[in-house]
């Protein structure tokens, strides 16, 4: 079965094409689109709509021609029902429908935070029962399958880790998104400068760590310093309730998801937690990792093939679609 | 010489059984973690390690059953304590009849109440954190605790134990209201506050 997911929560217009074999998910196509608001700004809803807009239609295109195949042997149609932003879900779920009536082609939303979760389960064999790590802009969340739903066991009090990175990116009037340029700074760090740490049980906070970090650049510490002790402090929180989360569920594999997941330190703290507790490691690859079409349609097929379907009337966007609001049939 | 027997591991820490001064004790030992560097590991066993040993001093000093401190290392992370020899409230709650039932949770109450009156925030309240010994319930576990006024946070303490009482103790739904018979009749102020956050708390739905 061939399924062409369109992503569209936040900066990102993505559309995938997969193709489910046997319960496996091969990625036939996966083109990104993302919107770059200017330096020092961040991201302003209605533009990032606007973008996806303009963009949308290319990448459909685009994808399907990738995946060689015409744009008939489509079977299903999934996109983003959240959440997100409201104008970029209302841009990607109006492109779905359109799709869908014009194919004649079943539609289906779905929930973005799970399906980061799920494609780390349909390109990697051996991940089955993970923790998910999700860290990326707007969400911080630690998920698991527990008792027939997708749980969230821990997850941030405020802010995102990757908002928080790009709020210290912004004061320091670097691009969006800040990450990469924060741990290419990192590398380079020499000396642990003391932030706050923040874990309550399974949940973390970052906003009191932002605060104090651009403190330090305002007494003219060493930034790449800052950058290091920044990431050092919030990573280890991430894994620190991770590692909670996982001793309570009683799991024994750790799935990263995500833009930040992408960071390398980030993914060898937590690969070196898991080996520590015995436990599996599995990063999917980047354009896997970020917010992308492609796990959209896996998703998408998979509560296909559970029976669950959806009527263009039935296809309205929720902005705060809560994880365990998924009601799970497949597994 | 008796040699340290582990009993639990948990994700921060070790409960080893052994012997100081000729007596059985338990030491609970946080573990190192190399995924974090130095300076925040040995900064985090330290302060934890401090922390839980003054909540539980304190504990016992306004009058709730905590195991006795013998000894603190905050550099290795290790509090020596009393030995409690008993039953777990998670296992034995289950087989009581309901007048006994009633009895431990209405104590539960006012111990949490007790905590609560001098703004100890337990952080981790669930029947497994109790041990009933010669009649006494004791409280473990304050690794997570904190100290704090806010009645936001005293919501969230009991409403953990709300949620293990749901999950482990489900075949009998008065519990909870037992457990806050008890904490009305000893908390300083007016409970109703700290029941109307609850409500609210479980109406946000906070996902646990």
């Amino acid at each position: 079965m061939i399924t062409l997911g369109i992503e569209g929560t936040a900066h990102t217009a993505s559309v995938g094409v997969i193709e489910e074999d046997s319960g496996r998910c091969r990625v036939l196509s996966n083109i990104i689109s993302v919107y770059r608001p200017a330096r020092g700004s961040g991201i302003h809803p209605r533009e990032a709509a606007n973008h996806h807009a303009n963009v949308i239609t290319d990448i459909i295109i685009e994808a399907i021609n990738k995946a060689g195949i015409k744009k008939e042997d489509v079977d299903l149609v999934a996109f983003s029902k959240g959440p997100g932003l409201g104008p970029c879900l209302r841009t990607a779920a109006t492109a779905a429908r359109a799709l869908s009536l014009k194919l004649k082609k079943p539609l289906i939303g779905v929930n973005h935070c799970v399906a980061h979760l799920e494609i780390g389960r349909g390109v990697i064999p051996e991940c089955t029962d993970p923790v998910l790590l999700y860290v990326s802009g707007a969400n911080t969340q630690v998920i698991a399958f527990a008792e027939g739903k997708y749980r969230v066991f821990g997850e941030t009090l405020d802010i995102g880790v990757g908002n928080c990175f790009d709020k210290f990116g912004r004061y320091l009037g670097l691009e969006f998104p800040a990450g990469p340029r924060i741990e290419e700074l990192a590398s380079k760090g020499e000396r642990y400068i003391d932030l706050p740490y923040s874990v309550k049980g399974m949940d973390v906070a970052f906003s009191g760590i932002l605060t104090s970090a651009e403190k330090h650049v305002k007494n003219g510490l060493r930034l790449e310093d800052i950058c290091y002790s920044l990431q050092e402090t919030v990573f280890a929180a991430l894994t620190e309730v991770t590692e909670r989360a996982m001793a309570h569920t009683e799991k024994h594999e750790v799935l990263l998801g995500g833009g930040v997941a992408c960071n390398k330190r980030l993914q060898r703290m937590v690969e070196t937690m898991a080996k520590e507790r015995g436990a599996s490691f599995f990063v999917p690859s980047k354009d896997l990792c970020v917010d992308n079409g492609a796990m959209i349609a896996w998703l998408g097929a998979v509560m296909y093939n559970s029976g669950i379907r959806m009527s263009i009337e039935d296809s309205t966007i929720d902005q705060r679609f809560r994880t365990d609001m998924v009601e799970v049939k497949w597994r | 010489m008796i040699k340290d027997r582990i009993i639990y591991v948990g994700a921060e820490a070790e409960i080893h059984v052994s012997t100081y001064l000729g007596m059985e004790v338990i030491k609970k030992k946080r573990r190192s973690k190399s995924y974090r560097i130095r300076e925040i590991d040995s900064s985090l066993i330290t302060m934890r390690t401090r922390e839980e040993a003054k909540l539980m001093i304190e504990a016992r000093s306004c009058g709730v059953s905590v195991p006795i401190i013998y000894d603190v290392d905050v550099v290795d992370g290790v509090i020596t304590m009393e030995y409690i020899k008993g039953d777990r409230i998670k296992d034995i709650l289950n087989t009581l009849d309901e007048k006994e039932r009633r009895d431990i949770c209405y104590r539960i109450g006012l111990s949490v109440a007790k905590l609560h009156n001098h703004d100890i925030i337990h952080g981790d309240i669930t029947t497994s954190n109790m041990i009933l010994s010669n009649g006494r319930i004791y409280f473990i576990d304050f690794g997570l605790g904190c100290k704090s006024s806010d009645i936001e946070i005293k919501g969230v303490d009991l409403h953990v134990l709300m949620e293990a009482f749901s999950s482990t103790h489900s075949k009998y739904p008065s519990c909870f209201n037992y457990v806050f018979e008890g904490y009305s009749k000893e908390y300083k102020d007016d409970a109703d506050r700290i029941n109307e956050k609850i409500e609210e708390i479980i109406r946000r739905g906070r996902y646990k």
